[in-house]
């Protein structure tokens, strides 16, 4: 008997052809949509044949200012910015200043003496634990560029190691180069990390 | 295994108390899951749907702005079969929570306000009436001065009781603002400590370890500090709050604590944080009219490094900055780092307050990367069988006590560490009793 409900049961079907109701069904159908999503972005600038000697340049410049961290070359790393310079880390992507919100660095060329003496210094107890990193910054744009200023739009990846630990960093970052005769200097490097408000395993001992 | 009861001693405790897993799963159930512990400010949810999300102990909470205005503080799962409703950090949920699994929905307070067919409820014991049906709620809220507590126990001391004398953390904060009010900054920034949460407690007091841990910092600071004066610059306020760590072991030993019952605590201010210029003046001159000058010049003359409310906040005051402790493991903290704006004040003096919380309470904090590493490297220490007890018996018996408060004399005394033991054993002998919790009316 009871074998013979189960196969009358199995032969029964409800087939669900479409969707009964119009819109909204589910939890929607209790409460509209809980979480604003934004909207993904529209296009950017294209690579033209005038500006590959520009992009060239603009490039070997930010591959050297990575290498330059990864090397701990800290002295030479804060001499590529002009004297004016700011180094800027904000929280969040959508920050559009520095004075009166939060950051994760602001420093200005003194700030960032203090920095480098400070990890330098014998007694930064941190500094004594194996330490390291790796940079890959690529995705470069040029957004713009005028007479007195180049902006630049790129991602990095960054490994991080502390004694046997790997942390992996990522983000953007947007230099405001300016020029010093021949040279170029950065005015404004803003580093937007996309694990800004990720809770941190341990703090950011040097510029990321 | 040393008996728990024998684990604290007047100048010594058991290091177990820092590694064992049995004691912490106890100091949750007893200390963490019983007593008032921070939610958040008002001012995090202003709207009704408004929502932040946090644990209290081991328990994942919503605090949420109901339709009536209130506060709730809910236990972040659906009672249908447990999944959790508010998956973010913040935000805000409309009207209702709706569960992503079968839809379920609940009123703000935490009443049940729909299940999808109903009817398949007919007959069975699970009505709308029947608590099981609506989310659970914390035993206990309530709001000092725009900050929110709850507490998992149905019964117990008043927060007011609990916060005791610590109660000058949220005074001081508010009270340097001209309305008596602030605002949260919303940011929070989340470092994950690999020790155990009483380090950070008693590391707040601790005022001989600055100018060993912070060394490098405050000598880096002070060097560029020097090199700016010489060349005619003043240097900026907020290279202060880093070079003031290169201060001597004697200067330290002048800076007192004040070391309240239930663990609570100060240490007494030392940065000089009144300068004479023209923004400052106008601030004091706002507080004037605000208050009478006697009035003012006491709310502005407190001296207060920060307040610590034992076991898990550490208060900066006169900088308006917080830090919460959510114990993870024996070996790993959470510290979560706010920042408030006092209302009715000028940029300028909210940029002061913002520089600190920048150099000193970032993920790029030059001071805490040093603290971090101690921290981690004494648990270590202490995990190993190198030794069995902790020592606290700096400037023993050389502590002032007066109406239960101890007042350290000398500012390096042990007499923080002693004072927080003291409060840790009475929680932890307490018999823990039922955690009961009301399910929402």
């Amino acid at each position: 008997m009871t074998t013979e409900r189960l196969r009358q049961h199995l032969l029964e079907e409800v087939v669900i052809f479409e969707s009964a109701v119009d819109g909204a069904s589910g939890a929607e159908s209790v409460s509209p949509r809980q979480a604003h999503r934004p909207q993904p972005p529209t296009g950017r600038s294209a690579l033209t044949p005038e500006t590959v000697s520009l992009q060239h340049r603009v490039e070997q410049f930010l591959f050297h200012q990575a290498e330059l961290l990864d090397s701990g070359c800290w002295r030479e790393y804060i001499d590529l910015f002009a004297d004016e310079g700011i180094y800027w880390m904000p929280v969040k992507p959508d920050q559009t200043e520095w004075l009166d919100s939060p950051s994760i660095f602001i420093e200005d060329k003194s700030m960032m003496q203090i920095r480098m003496d400070r990890v330098m210094h014998p007694n930064a107890w941190s500094r004594a634990a194996a330490w390291g990193t790796s940079h890959v910054v690529g995705n470069v744009v040029v957004e713009s560029q005028s007479a007195e200023r180049i902006s630049v739009r790129s991602r990095f990846h960054m490994l991080e190691l502390r004694r046997d630990t790997l942390r992996h960093f990522a983000g953007t970052y947007r230099h405001t180069l300016v020029h010093a005769g021949d040279e170029l200097r950065i005015g404004l490097q803003r580093v937007d990390l996309l694990n800004s408000q990720a809770v941190f395993d341990y703090v950011l001992q040097v510029w990321v | 295994m040393v008996p728990i009861a024998e684990l604290v001693e007047p100048d010594r405790v058991h290091r177990s108390v820092y590694t064992d897993q049995a004691i912490f799963d106890r100091e949750i159930a007893s200390i963490f899951e019983r007593v008032w512990v921070y939610c958040g400010h008002e001012s995090q949810v202003r709207n009704p749907g408004d929502y932040h999300t946090l644990h209290i102990g081991r328990q994942p909470m919503i605090m949420v702005r109901a339709l009536d205005g209130a506060i709730r503080v809910l236990y972040n799962r659906c009672p249908h079969r447990g999944v959790q409703l508010c998956a973010n950090r913040s935000g805000n949920t409309g009207s209702a929570f709706v569960c992503s699994y079968h839809a379920w929905s609940f009123h703000l307070d935490g009443r049940i306000r729909g299940i999808p067919l109903p009817h398949g409820y007919d007959g069975t014991r699970l009505t709308p009436e029947n608590p099981d049906c609506s989310m659970k709620s914390a035993a206990r809220v309530d709001r000092y001065r725009g900050f929110v507590f709850a507490s998992l126990a149905a019964e117990g001391e008043s927060l007011l009781e609990f916060l005791g004398d610590a109660r000058i953390a949220f005074d001081d904060m508010c009270d340097r603002s001209p309305v008596g009010e602030v605002e949260v900054v919303p940011v929070c920034h989340r470092v994950m400590q690999h020790s155990n949460w009483k380090f950070f407690m008693e590391n707040q007091l601790d005022a001989l370890h600055p100018s060993v841990t912070h060394q490098s910092t405050g000598v880096a600071a002070a060097r560029v500090e020097r090199a700016m004066k010489a060349s005619g610059q003043t240097p900026p306020l907020h290279y202060h709050y880093l070079s003031t760590f290169a201060s001597s072991f004697d200067q330290w030993d002048s800076v007192q604590t004040i070391n309240f019952p239930r663990g609570h605590g100060i240490l007494k201010g030392y940065m000089g944080l009144r300068p004479k210029d023209p923004d400052t003046q106008e601030y004091v001159a706002a507080m004037y009219r605000a208050y009478g000058a006697a009035q003012a010049e006491e709310f502005l003359g407190r001296s207060i490094h920060h307040v610590l409310v034992y076991p898990y906040l550490s208060v900066q005051s006169p900088l308006q900055q917080l830090r919460c402790l959510r114990p993870v493991a024996p070996n790993r903290t959470l510290s979560e780092i706010w920042h408030f704006r006092l209302k009715g004040v000028s940029p300028a003096i909210y940029r002061r307050s913002l520089w600190y919380f920048n150099l000193v309470n970032s993920p790029a904090t030059m001071v805490n990367a040093d603290d971090l590493e101690n921290w981690a490297k004494a648990q270590w220490g202490l995990e190993s069988d190198g030794g069995e007890w902790v020592s606290f018996h700096r400037n023993y018996g050389g502590d002032t006590v007066d109406h239960g408060i101890v007042y350290s004399n000398k500012g390096t005394s042990e007499a923080v560490m002693r004072n927080q033991f003291e409060a840790w054993k009475r929680y932890i002998g307490a018999r823990p009793g039922p955690r009961e919790s009301s399910a929402a009316a």
